[in-house]
């Protein structure tokens, strides 16, 4: 798994990548109440809003970490939007990206980078 | 003597021991009325009027009309009683400090609303002759000087209904001035981490792309940022001065000059002109375009929400775009232009029907001419003395989210010095209502971390300044000490209603009342 200094989250699997927000965005959020996800068949760039996620606090565009073509996004945010606070790296991913360019997802952090920026906050 | 036989006890029986665990037989909090909705306080079977029966095919409306309309059937004192009970409930800058960062809730002068209520300025209809109307014409072009005067900008509209309004009047006229120059091209508005939302907001409503400008560590606008996202694709910048964090944005000058160089606009958003009036002229600054909320500087009433007034100053070079209507001067005497022709031929259009808000026009010159330029000064430099007293009393039990040098008009706290507590912003904002003070603004600006922004206005007195830091610091000791944290987890203690859930009522919202019965389907 990879990181943004965003704090969004991205796994690869083959050449789809999954995104999601981390475990700390979603603590810092607070209680989530609304998550739009992108339209399967978007075209997506690296560091384009992409998502919009509100909590009772605030609404926060959620960046594309990656470059690509929206392929899935998760429906069940919907109805469910508090499964990004219940489990951010796993069921509140957000959409599936079809990767354009391998090379962007290698820059971003792996997770020992990203606690140690998480440590510099 | 005559022996008093009444038998009525004048001292209280032994010790009073104040409400604590006290329960009245039906429920009732003593004088304080629970009150449901008005929906729930009438059925729609009955009236609280008699009318006659229509007796005749009345329906002008060809099958229009509806039967059973399904409102609430209350008598004239049931109706009173519900929204008088209501408006107990209002906490208002009448009652007491309202330190409501961003907001700049001082109190609305009673002169500002003798005059307002003047008939010759209340019972005005927009489409009477103007021959009727030239006192209030010749307001609106006296408060367009005093505006075009304080700002140092050569044009103002004086139409835009509120603040929001007049940054869609800004961007409006930028978006009119490119085009006219054939860089109709350049799509993006660059916008500060810390603005407002409605600025982001306005420059979408209006087409444009908008990207963020990083902020510094002393939270001012990054230069070097800007002027990387700065290029012939920026349409306009939007900086707020002083801004979110109640800090003076000491590059302006050269924001403005690179902002300019890259053939971009300058537009100022004026929330906080407050704490500059009469000190500092924003077309100094190389601003081209600046709103300015008449319910914020000049004292009009905020309302429920309404009705405001954002009255947008122009540089010279977007004066011509201004929208109509404006006030002119001719033979027979004063006059509202209305059409795109001669001098405004650009005019971008319009952005209301008529010509704006006049009762608040009233209310804002009066303030002005009440204060003259001096006292206007002065209004700026005890805003800012008063935000800056509450920083000084606060600093030491709370964090200021940037304890190097003053602050402008309102002071800015973080939630650091909560650190290890348990207790949140929102337990302190719930725990001032018990103390008898409404919250500061929290959580905004978004840039500091558990914000607790709090602006005092320069209409407070020492002494009541004085209660409410005792009172946020008697808050700041218990939250750090080391008693039971109930007294925040669970505020408000003493308010109709205690802790709402916020996350319930947003993910499940009741957005419209329905009787029982259609509420189960």
């Amino acid at each position: 798994m990879r990181f943004t200094k965003d704090h969004e989250w991205v796994e690869l699997d083959g050449d789809v990548a999954t995104v999601g927000i981390t475990a700390y965005a979603a603590e810092q959020l607070g209680d989530v109440v609304f998550v739009e996800t992108p339209d399967v068949g978007k075209a997506v760039k690296a560091g384009d809003a992409f998502a919009v996620v509100e909590s009772v606090k605030a609404a926060s565009d959620v960046y594309a970490p990656v470059s690509g073509e929206v392929v899935e996004a998760n429906g069940e945010l919907a109805g469910a939007p508090e499964t990004v606070n219940a489990a951010p790296e796993a069921g509140g991913w957000f959409a599936k990206v079809k990767l354009a360019d391998k090379a962007e997802y290698d820059a971003l952090m792996d997770r020992d980078a990203y606690e140690a920026f998480l440590a510099t906050l | 003597m005559t022996m008093n036989t009444v038998g009525r006890p004048t001292r209280p029986e032994g010790a009073a021991a104040g409400a604590e665990g006290f329960q009245s037989l039906t429920g009732a909090r003593g004088l304080v009325q629970d009150e449901p909705l008005i929906f729930e306080l009438g059925g729609w079977t009955k009236t609280g009027v008699d009318l006659p029966d229509v007796t005749e095919d009345a329906d002008d409306l060809a099958g229009l009309t509806r039967a059973g309309l399904e409102l609430p059937g209350l008598s004239e004192p049931e109706a009173m009683r519900h929204f008088v009970r209501l408006s107990q409930k209002n906490h208002a800058i009448d009652l007491a400090l309202y330190p409501l960062g961003s907001c700049t809730m001082k109190h609305n002068p009673r002169l500002n609303e003798k005059a307002a209520r003047m008939a010759g300025f209340a019972d005005l209809h927009p489409l009477q002759p103007v021959s009727t109307t030239q006192g209030a014409l010749a307001l609106m072009d006296r408060l367009a000087h005093w505006l075009k005067t304080l700002t140092g900008m050569p044009g103002v509209a004086l139409s835009p209904k509120a603040g929001a309004h007049g940054e869609l009047c800004g961007l409006l006229c930028i978006k009119a001035a490119h085009e006219a120059a054939g860089q109709g091209s350049r799509r993006t508005v660059l916008v500060p981490t810390s603005a407002h939302g409605t600025n982001p907001a306005t420059a979408a409503f209006v087409g444009y792309t908008v990207t963020e400008i990083a902020q510094t560590a002393d939270g001012r606008v990054d230069l070097a940022d800007l002027e990387a996202k700065l290029g012939d694709h920026v349409a306009a910048i939007m900086v707020t001065n002083p801004n979110t964090c109640g800090l003076f944005e000491r590059d302006i000058i050269d924001i403005a000059k690179l902002t300019h160089a890259a053939g971009a606009y300058f537009y100022c958003d004026g929330a906080n002109f407050n704490a500059i009036v009469g000190r500092v002229r924003p077309g100094d600054l190389g601003v081209d375009a600046m709103h300015i909320n008449l319910h914020k500087t000049f004292s009009t009433p905020h309302g429920g929400g309404g009705p405001g007034a954002g009255p947008v100053v122009l540089s010279a070079a977007l004066a011509p775009f201004a929208p109509a209507p404006w006030v002119v001067s001719g033979e027979a005497g004063l006059a509202l232009a209305e059409a795109a022709e001669g001098e405004a031929a650009q005019a971008f259009g319009r952005m209301c029907a008529f010509h704006g808000q006049m009762g608040m026009f009233v209310r804002a010159y009066a303030y002005m001419l009440s204060h003259g330029a001096d006292g206007l000064r002065q209004v700026a430099e005890d805003a800012v003395l008063n935000a800056n007293y509450i920083k000084a009393r606060l600093g030491d039990v709370m964090t200021p989210a940037f304890p190097d040098g003053p602050c402008m008009h309102e002071a800015l706290f973080d939630d650091r010095w909560l650190d290890g507590t348990g207790v949140t912003t929102l337990d302190i904002a719930k725990a001032m209502i018990d103390e008898g003070f409404h919250p500061m603004t929290m959580y905004f600006p978004l840039v500091v971390h558990g914000a607790m922004l709090i602006e005092p206005t320069e209409t407070e007195s020492k002494r009541e300044l004085d209660r409410f830091c005792d009172a946020l610091r008697a808050l700041a000791l218990a939250a750090k000490g080391n008693d039971d944290k109930d007294r925040f987890k669970n505020a408000p203690h003493l308010a109709p209603l205690r802790r709402l859930d916020e996350t319930l009522a947003a993910r499940k919202p009741k957005l419209a009342w329905r009787p029982e019965t259609l509420a189960a389907e």
